[in-house]
């Protein structure tokens, strides 16, 4: 039966008023969803549940659909490279010459590198693992810049993870599904990122709107910006590691200073998602659990704190008192006085220089503790000063 | 009009079957693709039939039908949830409030309210945006999206034609 036949088939409705009572529900139930949804409730976690179904689905969907555009795009390039051989074969020969060049002086800076950092007792960071991933949905409207890449938490890509291209950052993972991993672009609206001058060491807010240049806001330093200046993310927050590079700082339309992001240099097919989830994962296993524990002395008005520092890393027989009052007090008066200068090459984060390991070998990972070991072996009375003029003569 | 029994257009062909072109379309669009090295525009699909849909015939529908629209926008693009249902519907609602006046009107008109529709609904979404993040979005990025998305009119005026005189009631 149809509707004009049934006993509502005459029935009489305003269509405008009706029309308007829809939207009326339908504006409720938009900001409804914009306003409640939040991570920590149930709307929010149900969004996040249809986001992650929906990129699952949308995905493969997506890759499916480029396919035939890569084989063109693969295709063309083959023929380009056939007609333009000899041409591409000076240019990549003059490439190759200026490489060659970059490389002697990486090397060289390497081995500087590395030797500093030794004499320093900084430690190197450790290699972090990667994910090679496709973009397979690119959204580049004014409201929302995002990508879906192809690899997900099966892959091991967790939120928060850094996206790189072969040029600088890109930007980080927002959400995970088995397959599939939202990367949230550096110039996002929402995207707020940590980041330094590398000339000035000023740092900055790196914050995306929606252009191709993010904003440089909240800039504090004493030396003014000049156009160039290196930008990278600086590691505050711990959001991302201390070092990636971003692009250069310019002078926009409006004055302000913005970003040219490296990573606009070539389109972004594919992109590293850096495994990184925190700090912790930079130093080895137990490497910030102190080795041996703070002296308890207590009571005794003539200990300092850098004296019981000095104390933990010689062998004095203070070292291992936790004892009632009285006996902390007597051990405490036989122990021998440390000198200043003991008290300073005890307690300096300066250490004396050692043969430095090669980088990434398990030395070279275990060095935070490594030093503190071999202080305790040669008492503090017996060891020299370090001072920083000491290491700048250092060969 | 009002008062006036509504005679049962199927739905499925002037809600259903753009739905499902412009999501198409707009995942087409979605897919990392260049053209001498350029990025393509992202036209906002959904305005098509947020602008057309008021002016074809008032009903209870097409709101609904712009929400969901909006939803898998959002899910698309990786926006917040709810973003885009409300531009969409700041554009269908200022054509279903305007609609007496722009019935019958020429190509030029129509093409100047549809323009306004959209620049409507990319409003709310800065402000949106703007109250989101503290900060506005860049103005550029809006004025390119909104004449991308006006510059689609022709196939506005071409589904407004193809079922405005569906029913001659609602002439």
């Amino acid at each position: 039966m149809s509707l004009r036949d049934s006993p509502f088939g005459d029935l009489k409705v305003p269509l405008r008023w009706t029309a308007a009572a829809a939207l009326v529900v339908a504006v409720g139930a938009a900001l409804f969803l914009l306003f409640t949804n939040r991570p920590d409730n149930a709307s929010g976690q149900a969004m996040a549940s249809l986001r992650h179904a929906a990129d699952s689905v949308v995905g493969p969907v997506g890759d499916v659909l480029s396919a035939p555009i890569r084989w063109a795009r693969s295709g063309a390039d083959g023929v380009s490279d056939y007609i333009f051989a000899a041409k591409q074969n000076r240019y990549l020969k003059r490439q190759l010459m200026q490489a060659q060049r970059w490389r002697d002086q990486a090397l060289a800076l390497a081995e500087d590198n590395g030797r500093l950092r030794a004499l320093a007792g900084v430690a190197t960071d450790p290699p972090i693992a990667m994910v090679l991933a496709r973009t397979v949905i690119d959204a580049r409207g004014p409201f929302a810049n995002t990508r879906l890449a192809n690899a997900g938490a099966n892959r091991g890509v967790t939120e928060g993870n850094p996206a790189l291209s072969e040029h600088g950052l890109v930007g980080r993972v927002i959400g995970v599904s088995p397959t599939m991993s939202r990367i949230m672009l550096l110039t996002d609206p929402e995207s707020r990122t940590p980041v330094l001058l590398e000339r000035t060491n000023a740092r900055a807010i790196l914050t995306g709107d929606g252009g191709p240049n993010p904003q440089l806001a909240y800039l504090r330093t004493t030396e003014p910006v000049r156009d160039g200046d290196r930008v990278m993310t600086s590691g505050d927050g711990g959001v991302f590691p201390r070092g990636l590079p971003i692009g250069i700082a310019a002078k926009g339309a409006d004055g302000a200073w913005r970003t040219v992001l490296d990573a606009d240099a070539t389109p972004i097919d594919y992109v590293q998602i850096l495994l990184f989830r925190d700090f912790s994962q930079l130093v080895p296993s137990g490497g910030l659990a102190p080795d041996r524990l703070p002296t308890a002395v207590t009571e005794n008005s003539t200990a300092t704190i850098l004296g019981s520092r000095t104390a933990t890393v010689a062998p004095a027989p203070a070292a291992k008192v936790v004892a009632p009052a009285k006996e902390g007090k007597a051990k405490a008066a036989r122990a021998p006085k440390p000198r200043p200068a003991e008290k300073i090459a005890a307690g300096s984060a300066i250490r004396p220089p050692k043969a430095a390991p090669a980088l990434g070998s398990p030395q070279a990972q275990n060095r935070k503790s490594t030093p503190v070991k071999s202080a305790a072996k040669t008492p503090a009375s017996q060891r020299p000063p370090v001072t920083i003029g000491d290491l700048l003569d250092q060969p | 009009m009002s008062g006036v029994a509504a005679r049962p257009l199927n739905p499925l062909f002037w809600l259903g079957v753009p739905m499902v072109v412009c999501a198409f379309a707009t995942l087409i669009l979605a897919l990392p693709l260049r053209v001498f090295g350029l990025q393509l525009p992202e036209p906002v699909f959904a305005l098509i039939p947020a602008f057309a849909w008021a002016l074809i015939r008032p009903s209870i529908l097409p709101p609904f039908a712009l929400l969901v629209l909006g939803v898998f926008l959002d899910v698309l693009w990786g926006g917040p949830i709810g973003l885009w249902p409300m531009c969409l519907l700041s554009a269908y609602a200022p054509a279903l409030a305007a609609r007496r006046f722009l019935a019958g009107q020429g190509y030029g008109v129509l093409w100047v309210a549809y323009g306004g529709a959209c620049a409507s609904a990319l409003a709310v979404g800065m402000v949106i945006t703007a109250v989101r993040t503290g900060a506005p979005p860049a103005l550029i990025g809006v004025l390119w999206q909104w004449l991308i998305a006006a510059a689609m009119f022709p196939i506005a005026h071409r589904l407004i034609e193809r079922y405005e005189d569906a029913d001659v009631r609602f002439r």
